[in-house]
């Protein structure tokens, strides 16, 4: 390079969104062909982020893509808003994103990215829900191949998945995919839902509002558009069953902070070897003490 | 306790970055801070490996990565290449001809002479790798000395500018099958995913900017046995492509700028006859940014073995160009496997939930034999 060449000093100024408008362009049709065929893995270029392949690059493009002034984003992850990632991506968002609000309210956000938990409130059809995948196919655990995977899609031919799920019962008398749930959408293509727990899938089913999967190291984006079917496989005599954090007695175990018994729960090991059980949600955590701290309206009347 | 090591996530970020920044200058007062055209020449190979691996020709923006990254090549290509996300594609270039190189070096392992002559050039090839102590205490002069006296009474004339190609005479002899002109346009990898099956071009664009090792590990496994390309250079050669684009108004084509680059072309055993002619041999095409030897050769030996694999269906992973197309990328490969550094208390969770589940009832099985698992 020339001796004399100096680096300008607007270098790195970026645009809105940090994509360049043909890049962003492009995501939004792939969005579009996504959620016209529901659970198809529509493929895209998908462009470098400046995080790590498996961070969430494919779920920021989507928000990128789709974020515009007077929108409110939340990004959680593990159900956190504060968790490092989470926190990472948002300020990303809001250093490239003027005109953006963010919050950690689930009600108040237009646009939800999220990695492997979708929220405990029950989303709107106002809302989007954007979800990091890591493998955005689930046959992936029985076919390598992905040119032979995609033929097996077109096909809607299942039955080595099935067969896996039969082997699980024969060899542990249960079907042993803890999160990653293979989930049929619209009766046809059978999508890998994220790494959210089987807790979350019934979340999927019918949802009011739009959820988006973005890839981005596989390039894939898919859907499930709202009021969609998204049936998890099972056998009619094994039924789907999800996390129920039953303690020794059979009791649903509660949150240590808010008392809920009706959330997904992180185990935790204290010092002491103890543990204790809080909701990963933290809004809905934060929520419900809050409303437990305030009297209640019938106590101030 | 756990849950308090994710929360205040804002803090710890900040703290990791002051931690870095505090070790990239833990010289201190001694120190000197490395100027990027000082990581651009001295560094030369190193800024090589990150403009190829980044895609992107911009030595000096490599050069700011590897010091941002503090010398790690598969995080300053990653910078690169994100850099990259922002710019808009402003037009396609047209094929460039390597022909017009200007070289710094040429050589071929197939003729003892070639047209134009070898040239050894810049290389550690033949450098016995002995440490040169020298170096250690180098002074500003003695380095200035170097760069003052090499070429020192060479007159311009006397430096050959370009070379024909060698495997221009192979073709010449019929050893080579003629150059069949490109039926499609080139595949962008940039703006198209790869879905398979994938044609040639895809697969040397993702070569081309592929992580070196992954690539070398590659072609090394075909070389030893998983595989049979065994390949003879033609010729490697490294040097100066200058850029044709067409101009804005007149569209004639006009020199843009130039790129260093290294171009490998291996020639393999033959092949039946095709399209009824006679046997020839075949060929495999290695080209990367930068001066980097090994990587071209590399990625010519995968050309040829992949070619194989796409026309008779792959015998081994590096004639599979699904297996090697989708792995050789060092963003993908070290994001993914940084990624498991992250939080993933929500999946372990689940994975426990199984596990218990299926322990609890081995062990109900085991207590009660008749209660257990169907035959």
């Amino acid at each position: 390079m020339n001796a004399g060449y100096e680096l300008p000093l607007d270098e790195a100024a970026y645009s809105f969104g940090f994509l360049d408008e043909f890049a962003k362009r492009e995501i939004r049709r792939t969005v579009l062909k996504a959620i016209s065929i529901p659970g198809y893995q529509t493929p895209y270029a998908s462009r470098e982020m400046p995080m790590g392949r498996g961070f969430g690059t494919g779920g920021l493009q989507l928000t990128l893509s789709l974020v515009g002034a007077g929108d409110t984003l939340k990004v959680i992850d593990q159900g956190s808003d504060d968790s490092v990632n989470a926190v990472n991506l948002r300020q990303f968002v809001e250093l490239t994103c003027p005109g953006v609000n963010t919050t950690e309210h689930t009600a108040e956000a237009s646009l939800i990215q999220s990695r492997h938990r979708i929220p405990e409130v029950a989303l709107t059809e106002q809302q989007v829900l954007v979800l990091q995948v890591p493998y955005p196919d689930p046959l992936v655990v029985v076919e390598p191949s992905e040119a032979r995977r995609k033929v097996m899609h077109g096909e809607g031919d299942y039955s080595r998945l099935l067969t896996k799920l039969y082997e699980d019962i024969v060899q542990f008398n249960e079907i042993t995919i803890s999160h990653r749930y293979p989930t049929r959408i619209n009766g046809h293509y059978v999508i890998d839902p994220s790494p959210i727990p089987r807790y979350d899938i019934p979340r999927l089913h019918q949802s009011k509002a739009l959820v988006l999967l973005g890839a981005g190291r596989e390039r894939k984006i898919y859907a499930v558009p709202p009021y969609t079917e998204a049936v998890p496989l099972a056998f009619d005599d094994v039924p789907f069953r999800t996390e129920d954090f039953l303690d020794e007695q059979g009791q649903r175990r509660a949150c240590a902070r808010c008392g809920a018994r009706d959330s997904f729960l992180d185990e935790l090991i204290g010092d002491d070897g103890r543990k204790t059980w809080h909701c990963s949600d933290s809004d809905y955590c934060n929520d419900r003490l809050a409303d437990q701290s305030q009297p209640s309206a019938e106590f101030v009347r | 306790m756990g849950y308090v090591a994710i929360k205040g996530g804002g803090r710890a970020i900040r703290g990791a970055e002051a931690a870095l920044e505090a070790l990239r200058t833990a010289e201190g007062a001694a120190g000197t801070p490395l100027s990027l055209s000082t990581i651009e020449q001295q560094l030369r190979l190193l800024t090589s490996r990150v403009v190829s691996e980044g895609g992107l020709y911009h030595p000096r923006l490599a050069a700011l990565a590897i010091k941002q990254m503090q010398g790690d090549t598969l995080e300053a290509a990653f910078a690169l290449r994100a850099y990259r996300s922002t710019k808009p594609r402003l037009l396609e270039a047209p094929l460039q001809d390597t022909n017009r190189m200007r070289l710094i070096r040429r050589i071929s392992s197939a003729f003892k002479d070639i047209p134009g002559g070898q040239m050894l050039g810049p290389t550690n090839d033949y450098a016995l790798r002995l440490m040169r102590m020298d170096l250690a205490h180098e002074t500003p002069e003695a380095f200035r000395d170097v760069s003052r006296r090499f070429l020192d009474g060479v007159a311009d004339t006397d430096l050959p500018d370009t070379f024909p190609k060698v495997v221009e005479a192979l073709r010449a002899e019929g050893l080579l099958p003629p150059l069949a002109p490109g039926k499609r346009a080139p595949f962008d990898i940039t703006r198209d995913p790869l879905v398979f099956p994938v044609p040639r071009s895809a697969a040397l664009a993702t070569m081309a900017r592929a992580e070196t090792g992954s690539l070398l590990a590659m072609a090394y496994s075909n070389m030893r046995g998983y595989g049979d390309v065994h390949p003879t250079v033609a010729e490697l050669r490294v040097g100066y492509l200058p850029v044709m684009l067409p101009h804005p108004v007149t569209g004639e084509p006009i020199e843009a700028g130039e790129v260093l680059m290294t171009e490998c072309e291996v020639v393999a055993m033959y092949e039946g006859p095709t399209a009824g002619g006679p046997p020839v041999f075949t060929l495999g095409y290695g080209a990367c940014f930068g001066h980097n030897e090994t990587k071209a050769i590399a990625m010519a030996i995968l050309d040829r073995a992949l070619q194989k694999g796409m026309r008779d269906g792959p015998g081994n992973p590096s004639e599979d160009p699904e297996f090697v197309l989708l792995h050789v990328d060092g963003v993908d490969s070290m994001g993914f496997a940084s990624h498991y550094k992250m939080p993933h208390y929500v999946t372990f969770q689940s994975d426990m939930d199984r596990l218990r589940t299926t322990q609890a009832k081995a062990a109900a099985a085991a207590q009660n034999p008749t209660r257990g698992v169907p035959a």
